[in-house]
């Protein structure tokens, strides 16, 4: 019991991490980026390649994958979104962008990292052993106490920050927000490669332990696309408890249900439609997103 | 106006029925019959698409139906002997069923919620199959027969396929003549009353309820039409691939489907078509480039993308403004 509840606070802070990002963008430029998973994905390969090739400390691949992303992201969105969201009829035309991106690192990824799989050494040896009621490796430890305190640091920023300040003022009232003099250009850049930055983050902490390939991009853009409807897209707290909750319904389900195979998401996905069903815009967010 | 509509439909149907096929054969490129066979029932189920498009939702769930069709279609002809003329509507009448019982809850949803649903639909839809008995799991069925003889009071309608000496053609020919169909009612769907209501819901649900469109009832109408689509293209796959896996449809044929719409145009009953053709064709092609091939692709879809985000169909607006 109790290792289950580890487990799911363990799996619950990465997946808040990688939610966290994607409703940072959608709530700024109300955008569904397709491509998350695949940032994540190019963020665990940017730390493979800093730590296992060039043999550099972790933090620095972490900072380095972060820094990679946040250029990316920032990018993206002046060259390719903007762009297209001033020009497009509909703004749903940017789910087709999102998607093309999401292809585009695809190949990039390919013809630069290759498809193998990919893990660097573990960052400290040995697990911690509570008379076998809990068991946890230290390493996993420490990328979950590392992941709480980026949530943290990232909740910090926007409540304190000038510039956290502006991008909420944005996600609220995009209109009120530009009257009062805050620049949507500028802070929608900063908001989408501080996104992007994240799901680098989360990449560089997974590839210590799961290690990364190029299919991981796809099934985590949709485990973060459901994180966010939990809690309700677009609202931070939201994405943070819809990860929370993600992690601990997998860490029960793989436990519970595990004589049955595959269950586990087919049950948590059934669960979620009944859900939506009742509570449309997910536990905190705003009706009619 | 209505002379050059004419010509243009007459000209398309001898296009698809004749100058394809002579083209074909004069190439010796067989295997484009199959590419075009795809073509056109992948661009069944994105008029699908496009329909709930035109309600004003985005749909990512519509290989969800095409897998629940293909199973239907898959499960009555090897386990029940149906006919496969005689399952295809069945597949598309479980997937309105299907459609109404998911649709009813989930098309309260608006925007990126309902499109992130649909997304998980598929997902939910593929794993069922995994777990159900009847689907056999991983293994999926496969050895489908060929489609039978069609006859109506003895006159042969539609040949067994398995006496075709060229199977290929005889399934060209039955994809080309669902999409003509499929085409022709989605036309008829936009011009009439449902037409205008539905796009009176695109622009405004509030405004369009409150000045007496049922909105609740045109919803569901639209969404399942949409999913008949899907189930019909879906069981006209299994047909031609003879076999069908939980893996047959997934997320990512989902998002083509969706992809397809964007890029023909929205705005336009013959977007879908156009756009399915673009972006099949263009990944066949560009299969010559080698391990270049999905960089090439995806670097096209968002230049494409950033020249006509109103989709391939926007060029011809322009020209007439």
């Amino acid at each position: 019991m109790e290792q289950i509840i580890v487990n799911g606070l363990y799996l619950g802070a990465q997946y808040a991490l990688i939610a966290l990002g994607l409703t940072l963008i959608f709530s700024l430029m109300n955008v569904l980026n397709f491509a998350h998973g695949q940032m994540y994905v190019l963020g665990g390969f940017v730390t493979y390649t800093v730590v296992a090739e060039f043999e550099l400390p972790f933090i620095v691949g972490l900072f380095i994958s972060a820094i990679t992303l946040a250029v990316v992201g920032a990018l993206i969105e002046k060259y390719l979104f903007r762009p297209v969201i001033k020009k497009s009829r509909r703004e749903e035309s940017t789910m087709l962008l999102a998607a093309g991106i999401a292809f585009f690192l695809d190949a990039v990824i390919l013809l630069v990292f290759g498809e193998k799989q990919r893990g660097v050494p573990k960052i400290i040896d040995g697990a911690l052993n509570w008379d076998f009621i809990v068991v946890m490796p230290y390493d996993r430890i420490v990328i979950g106490f590392l992941a709480i305190l980026l949530i943290v640091a990232f909740i910090l920023f926007m409540q304190l920050s000038r510039a956290g300040r502006a991008m909420r003022a944005l996600a609220q009232d995009k209109v009120a927000a530009t009257l009062m003099g805050v620049a949507v250009d500028r802070y929608s850049m900063i908001g989408f490669a501080l996104g992007a930055s994240l799901a680098g983050l989360v990449g560089g902490l997974l590839v210590t332990i799961t290690g990364i390939n190029l299919g991981m991009g796809g099934p985590a853009s949709i485990k973060a696309f459901m994180m966010i409807m939990i809690g309700g897209a677009g609202v931070i707290s939201g994405a943070i408890a819809g990860g929370f909750i993600l992690g601990m319904m997998e860490s029960v389900g793989l436990t519970v249900l595990s004589e049955y195979g595959n269950l586990t998401y087919l049950v948590i996905f059934a669960s979620l439609m009944v859900f939506l069903a009742f509570r449309p815009q997910g536990l905190m967010g705003k009706p009619w997103g | 106006m209505n002379k050059t509509k004419i010509a243009g439909v007459a000209a398309f149907l001898l296009v698809l029925y004749a100058v394809v096929p002579w083209g074909i054969a004069a190439s010796g490129r067989t295997d484009f019959f199959y590419t075009l066979t795809s073509v056109a029932l992948l661009s069944i189920a994105s008029a699908g698409v496009w329909l709930t498009f035109y309600i004003g939702r985005i749909n990512i769930g519509q290989g969800a139906y095409a897998l629940a069709g293909g199973y239907v279609s898959a499960v009555l002809i090897t386990q029940y002997g149906l006919s496969f003329w005689l399952t295809l509507p069945l597949a598309g009448l479980f997937c309105v069923l299907l459609a109404v019982l998911i649709g009813l809850p989930i098309l309260r949803l608006r925007g990126v919620y309902f499109a992130m649903v649909t997304l998980v639909l598929t997902e939910v839809m593929r794993l069922t199959a995994l777990a159900l008995p009847i689907t056999q799991g991983a293994k999926g069925i496969t050895s489908i027969p060929l489609p039978g003889e069609l006859s109506l009071f003895g006159i042969t309608l539609i040949p067994d396929f398995a006496s075709l000496e060229n199977p290929k053609i005889g399934f060209y020919w039955m994809a080309v003549t669902f999409m003509v169909i499929a085409y022709a009612v989605l036309w008829r769907i936009v011009n009439s009353r449902l037409g205008h209501l539905c796009r009176s819901l695109q622009q405004n649900e509030e405004l369009a309820s409150s000045i007496g469109v049922n909105t609740a009832y045109l919803r569901v109408v639209a969404y399942s039409i949409s999913s008949f689509f899907g189930g019909i293209a879906g069981a006209s796959f299994i047909a031609i691939s003879q076999s069908i896996y939980p893996s047959s449809f997934q997320v990512n044929d989902s998002v083509n489907f969706m992809l397809n719409c964007f890029l023909g145009g929205l705005g336009y009953v013959l977007g879908p078509m156009l756009g399915t053709l673009m972006l099949y064709f263009g990944w066949d092609l560009l299969f010559t480039t080698g391990k270049y091939q999905l960089l090439i692709y995806a670097s096209l879809l968002i230049a494409l993308m950033l020249a006509l985000p109103n989709g391939v169909l926007s060029l011809f607006d322009k020209k007439k403004a």
